[in-house]
């Protein structure tokens, strides 16, 4: 029987098989932070337990953080709550907390690869739909609920039922302007943001054998945007390059050995998939989305599809229901639209590499005056570096505000958000109704696209906009 | 977990698609750090005028009088979007304990059924129907039988859900209550694995 990457990681992971039931499946390591844990702590508490394996969980605080003054405590009476417990949890049962204030700290799916904790063949789990993430290094990451966190914490394993098995496989060379987000867009509007429901994907071809780890992970990051439990790629000398030095990765034989190991980790060359789906890297466009699922995207120069045309009248009503929360028009072009927010920022584009695309854009030039634009690095690591290429320094020189790390506005839980009505070009991963802020509007676009639209204020694609001195 | 055999019941209808989990429990109402009163937030946006006034919206489906029960009957792709559980815990604080319709996100499904609640998927025809019935209208869950029944015409669809779940779901037992009973070959796979 063939061998599919997700099956070797799997099957070396199952303790046992429960019969006509989930398995039981041993997590390496577990990543918790301050809103899906303080349940599954009081959960083991009542049961009269402790975690138990505390040196396999790693906290951070991220959702709820100010990305302002993170030296002061927390204003807002409930975020300051919910970290102090995570803090005093952390406390109780030995866990490594990179808390506010830690050099370490930041969103948790930007630190776990970028300390080197995440690494091929490892099962990891976190109380957040993003931990797709990890996926990016031949890792089965999937997010998981609090019960299932408090499972962890009892048992160091979660029951799961194997999900079926897809590879997504995208050959060619991407068109100038086009960038990992893109294709994860692209695909999310071909397949729809339910098209990978109960799959594990594993992303193959020429064209993600090309990206780096960062690009990687934006896409195994939204890979949970086409409903996907989780998303996968194989590990390779980009992997082991990026890994290699970083705080937690192994070193001398041990990092031989694991290399070695690692190695191991591709799918056979005949091994059978559930579903296989072929992209030309050609075909992909910058994209955006128009409406208030990630599936409802477009090439950012082709037009908002009209509800009218479409046969299937869920679909229909939906469409409509969603350009009326955007205040948008079918057969419209988005180009040229004014917007009043950009957000860069998310664990899908807030690595190093997502501000070097920026910084390459704005270098030179300043923000339009009517729009607001918020940087905020995924974590202190990312903001350090910035700084030492001196990218914070285009950023303020182009009229960007800088934020401190954290999950900041890709969410409306903390102080960072969207006001209701107005329209914002993010990096981030989602675009439901309210995501952003009670009534913000929010267009999903990669890093260069918002970068684009900083410039100009208004939706651009990003090959139209001229080069700094003409 | 409480048990979950038989039941009948009322619903409210939410015919909506794409029903995510930031709709059903917005982000600013997860900050507690408990697992209790998320009920009063559910579909909080959907539901009232704004936050600070607790004005109903007149016509959203919980708001109106006419219905009532346990069961939420919803449009396909329910509970997509964030792994957070508060939305489940959100429902059956409202007091759910079945969601009905014609496709389910993953992680909303597995959530749900770790609190107690039976996420039923039925074919999109069934839907429908149920959909199409008036306020007074009772539906009969058995999840021993797997079935969902109209009451008054007695149509009835099965619905899947693996044994060891249904096992679950029937006694009021959970996963934790198993994974504590087999740490002996955690710790055994432990020692073969040398983690
Ligand atoms: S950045 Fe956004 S998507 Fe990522 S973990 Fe934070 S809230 Fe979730």
């Amino acid at each position: 029987m063939a061998n599919t990457l997700f099956d070797k990681i799997w099957d070396r992971h199952v303790v046992k098989s429960i019969p006509d039931g989930p398995s039981v499946l041993y997590i390496d390591k577990h990543f918790i932070h301050e809103v899906t844990s303080p349940q599954a702590f009081s959960g083991i508490e009542k049961r009269g337990l402790k975690v138990f394996r505390p040196k396999q969980v790693v906290a951070t605080a991220d959702h709820n953080v100010p990305t302002k003054d993170q030296h002061l405590p927390i204003k807002e009476y409930l975020s300051r709550m919910q970290v102090e417990k995570l803090t005093e949890n952390c406390a109780n049962h030995n866990i490594e907390l990179y808390g506010l204030g830690h050099p370490y700290q930041g969103i948790v799916h930007i630190i776990g690869p970028e300390l080197g904790i995440t690494q091929p063949g490892m099962t990891i789990v976190c109380g957040d739909s993003h931990t797709s993430t990890h996926g990016a290094f031949g890792a089965i990451a999937f997010g998981i609920g609090t019960s299932e966190v408090e499972m962890v914490f009892a048992s160091q394993c979660v029951l799961q039922t194997k999900p079926k098995s897809m590879r997504i496989n995208i050959e060619g060379e991407l068109p100038p302007g086009v960038v990992s987000k893109d294709i994860v867009l692209y695909i999310i509007a071909k397949i729809s943001a339910a098209g990978a429901t109960g799959y594990f994907v594993e992303f193959a071809g020429s064209a993600i054998r090309r990206l780096s780890m960062e690009a990687r992970m934006t896409i195994c990051n939204m890979s949970i945007e086409m409903g996907a439990r989780g998303g996968m790629i194989a590990p390779d000398e980009t992997t082991f390059e990026y890994m290699k030095g970083r705080r937690f990765a192994p070193v001398g034989a041990e990092w031989d050995r694991k290399v070695a190991e690692w190695k191991e980790l591709v799918s056979a060359d005949d091994a059978v998939f559930d579903k296989e789906i072929f992209i030309k890297a050609e075909d992909i466009q910058p994209m955006i989305t128009y409406g208030t699922n990630p599936g409802l995207g477009i090439a950012v120069n082709s037009l908002i599809p009209v509800a009218e045309t479409i046969p299937d009248e869920g679909e229909r009503k939906n469409l409509e229901k969603a350009l009326a929360y955007m205040g948008l028009t079918g057969g419209k072009s988005l180009i040229g639209m004014p917007v009043q927010h950009i957000f860069i920022g998310s664990c899908t584009n807030a690595r190093i590499e997502d501000l070097r695309l920026v910084a390459g854009v704005v270098k030179g030039r300043k923000k339009n005056e009517h729009v607001q634009v918020m940087i905020v690095p995924g974590s202190q690591q990312v903001a350090r570096q910035a700084h030492e290429e001196g990218l914070d320094q285009i950023f303020i020189e182009a009229g960007f505000e800088i934020r401190q790390a954290g999950c900041s506005a890709c969410l409306g839980m903390n102080e960072d958000k969207i006001p209701a009505g107005e329209y914002c070009i993010s990096t981030s991963n989602r675009n439901f109704e309210g995501r952003q802020g009670a009534g913000a509007r929010t267009l999903l676009a990669s890093p260069l696209t918002a970068a684009a639209a900083a410039i100009t204020g208004v939706v651009t694609d990003i090959r139209d906009l001229p080069p700094v001195n003409s | 977990m409480e048990k979950l055999e038989v039941l009948q019941s009322r619903f409210y209808p939410l015919p909506a698609e794409n029903v995510d989990t930031d709709q059903i429990i917005p982000a600013r109402f997860l900050k507690a750090t408990t697992r209790d009163g998320f009920g009063k937030n559910l579909f909080r946006d959907w539901r009232y005028l704004n936050d600070n006034e607790q004005t109903p919206k007149p016509d959203f489906v919980l708001n109106q009088p006419q219905y009532s029960g346990q069961i939420l009957v919803a449009g396909k792709n329910f509970g997509s979007g964030s792994s957070r559980e508060h939305a489940a815990w959100a429902l059956l604080d409202f007091g759910f304990r079945v969601i009905i319709s014609s496709f389910f996100a993953d992680i909303f499904k597995n959530n749900a059924l770790n609190n107690g609640v039976l996420p039923v998927q039925v074919s999109e025809q069934f839907l429908t129907r149920i959909l199409q019935l008036g306020p007074e209208a009772t539906l009969t869950v058995n999840v021993a039988a797997q079935t969902v029944t109209i009451d008054e015409t007695g149509e009835q669809e099965t619905f899947e859900i693996n044994n060891y779940k249904k096992t679950c779901l029937i006694n009021g037992y959970d996963d934790i209550d198993y994974l504590l009973s087999v740490r002996a070959e955690i710790q055994e796979y432990e020692n073969l694995a040398s983690h």
